[in-house]
């Protein structure tokens, strides 16, 4: 199982030689001693079960672009395609952050705060876009916004179109960031504590005073992590896109769709390249992300 | 006063007006872009009527989707299950040295978009990968065959359970299983009549947002799956090639099934939160 390669300083009689150990003093020990039975197996496993599925595959894609010729390496993420699909992929992600941001805001307060008929449907419906296949998002917002779909037909005549358009790409990834959102404000709004509003209201704060200067800024590092969090799953969204967007090159080509059609032209090494810039990308927001949620239960644990 | 004031206003002082104006945009919101989507599914599928649906959820292609979909989402879900279980078990039980470091690699898929989470696999099993030459030397398939579509499905759902069960474990405490053990219970039964009983909602509900989400991925499994019909095509693949062909009401036939396992999903997860008051982490 690869338990003794992994974890070294496991002795082999279990725990029962912790108490003689510690009696000799301090000195590093890779655990520290209990009761507990387990330990080496179910860290073992772990370990090795995690370095086979995800570690190992993982550092593929970085070796592989290390054996690139770095010249090249540079001329295939910055060609002109690849820079046009950079800059929908982001533009896209960011409006539709930004849109999940504002809505999803008044959605978690709303739920949050209110009580009202549906209340219970609507909470459980904004999950919908994680449990909801990409594929099947893709094809039905595609016939949602057609011109003759349910809201194409009122919105094509307007000359609004968003089937085949970059609009369609942010509507899609509106869809699939929406729950990230709620879900990271949701519970801070409800653990807002009524005394504060109280002490505001009888300062003499009216309403908006009492949100804009005591609510708000106690949920902005919990919105600022939905957001971030809605924008770094909208980089690498797929299957929803691919549909609405019509793929066309330099215009509404996402830059996963120009991973996977380089795959299909057994360019291996330019779609590493490219996958590489993104994976380093999606890292670099999961670092800030990990430091506004940190933010996040700083705030909690103070109130 | 206070009684009337408080009828007609909310928590912060804010009048019924504002009130209903923010419930009737947050509704409207979820209904544009949630609720519609959804009905569309259902609508496009019954568009040409039960026949044609019937006959596009029973055509072959579409039972052999089914069966790899499932195929593939049961062997991600229990070696998920299975791994789940065991780090939260070192994670909650112990303390040890590089625990957040194990902590935070746990949830290195959630970063890794679709598409390269199967390029990945590209790279290590494709003739020109890592492994590729040493599999063509011994006939073994992999890639665009059944065992890359079943691990691109476990790398994408790995973290499911774990990230349920590890929190939910940490705050839970040993104490109740320390107790067991000093009583003379066995390490088993401790397990199976302590620990399981506890965790059983939380490993519930990691163990449905896991299977949710292996019978839905597309990104990682198009690009590993090699679009075979009735061979390598999972459900969503399904849906893409029927719909790619113009055959929208069979695309959408299928796309129902799916979408009924979606509000499956929903209608479980939320009766989980409200019964046992587990609330899950990001998805």
């Amino acid at each position: 199982m690869g338990a003794s390669s992994t974890v070294p300083a496991r002795d082999p009689a279990g725990n029962s030689t912790g108490q003689s150990r510690a009696a000799k003093g301090p000195r590093f020990r890779f655990r520290k001693p209990g009761i507990l039975p387990g330990f080496g197996i179910s860290l073992g496993f772990a370990v090795t079960y995690l370095s086979l599925v995800v570690l190992i595959p993982l550092s593929a894609i970085f070796l592989k672009t290390a054996t690139m010729h770095w010249p090249r390496f540079v001329a295939t993420v910055t060609s002109p395609r690849v820079m046009a699909s950079y800059r929908l992929t982001f533009g896209a992600s960011f409006l539709g952050a930004a849109i999940d941001a504002f809505f999803g805001f008044i959605v978690a307060w709303v739920l949050a705060r209110y009580s009202f008929p549906g209340k219970r449907i609507a909470d459980a419906m904004v999950d919908l876009p994680f449990a909801l296949p990409t594929a099947v998002a893709g094809i039905s917002l595609t016939s949602l916004y057609a011109p003759n779909g349910w809201l194409g037909r009122y919105l094509v005549p307007l000359g609004i179109n968003v089937v085949f358009t970059r609009l369609g790409v942010v509507v899609a990834l509106t869809f699939v960031g929406l729950p990230f959102v709620v879900r990271s404000v949701q519970p801070v709004i409800q653990e807002l504590g009524s005394d504060v509003e109280e002490a505001s209201a009888s300062l003499g704060a009216n309403a908006w005073q009492t949100f804009s200067r005591v609510i708000f800024p106690t949920v902005v590092p919990a919105l600022l992590t939905g957001f971030t969090l809605a924008f770094a799953r909208g980089l690498g969204e797929y299957g929803s896109v691919i549909f609405i967007s019509g793929n066309m090159p330099m215009h509404t080509e996402i830059t996963s769709l120009l991973i996977v059609s380089k795959l299909e032209q057994y360019d291996y090494a330019g779609a590493t390249a490219i996958a590489s810039v993104m994976l380093l990308t999606s890292f670099a927001l999961l670092l800030v992300i990990n430091g506004l949620q940190a933010r996040t239960r700083k705030f909690e644990e103070k109130s | 006063m206070s009684a009337s004031r408080k009828s007609t206003l909310g928590r912060s002082g804010e009048s019924a007006i504002v009130r209903w104006t923010l419930i009737c945009i947050a509704l409207l919101f979820l209904t544009f872009f949630l609720v519609l989507p959804l009905a569309s599914v259902f609508a496009e599928a019954f568009a040409n009527g039960w026949r044609t649906y019937v006959e596009s959820v029973r055509d072959p292609d579409a039972l052999a989707a089914i069966r790899l979909t499932l195929l593939a989402s049961g062997i991600a879900v229990s070696m998920n299950l299975l791994f789940g279980l065991m780090a939260a078990w070192a994670i909650s039980r112990f303390s040890f040295w590089g625990k957040n470091l194990l902590v935070s690699l746990i949830d290195l898929p959630l970063a890794v978009s679709p598409v390269v989470s199967g390029l990945i696999f590209v790279l290590l099993f494709g003739l020109h990968g890592w492994f590729g030459g040493w599999l063509d030397d011994h006939n073994i398939r992999i890639l665009f065959a059944v065992p890359a579509v079943v691990i691109a499905t476990i790398f994408v759902t790995f973290p499911f359970v774990a990230r349920e069960l590890i929190p939910f474990m940490q705050a839970q405490g040993s104490e109740e299983e320390e107790a067991a053990l000093v009583l003379g219970a066995s390490p088993w039964k401790t397990f199976y009549s302590i620990t399981l009983p506890n965790i059983r909602w939380s490993l519930l509900y990691g163990v449905i947002l896991c299977s949710a989400r292996a019978m839905g991925e597309f990104g990682a499994v198009s690009v590993v799956s090699g679009h075979i019909r009735g061979e390598t095509n999972t459900l969503p693949l399904q849906v893409e090639i029927l719909y790619n062909e113009y055959n929208f009401a069979a695309a959408f036939s299928v796309a129902s099934l799916l979408s009924l396992v979606a509000v499956a999903t929903l209608a479980v997860k939320k009766i989980i939160e409200d019964q046992a008051g587990v609330r899950g982490g990001q998805v």
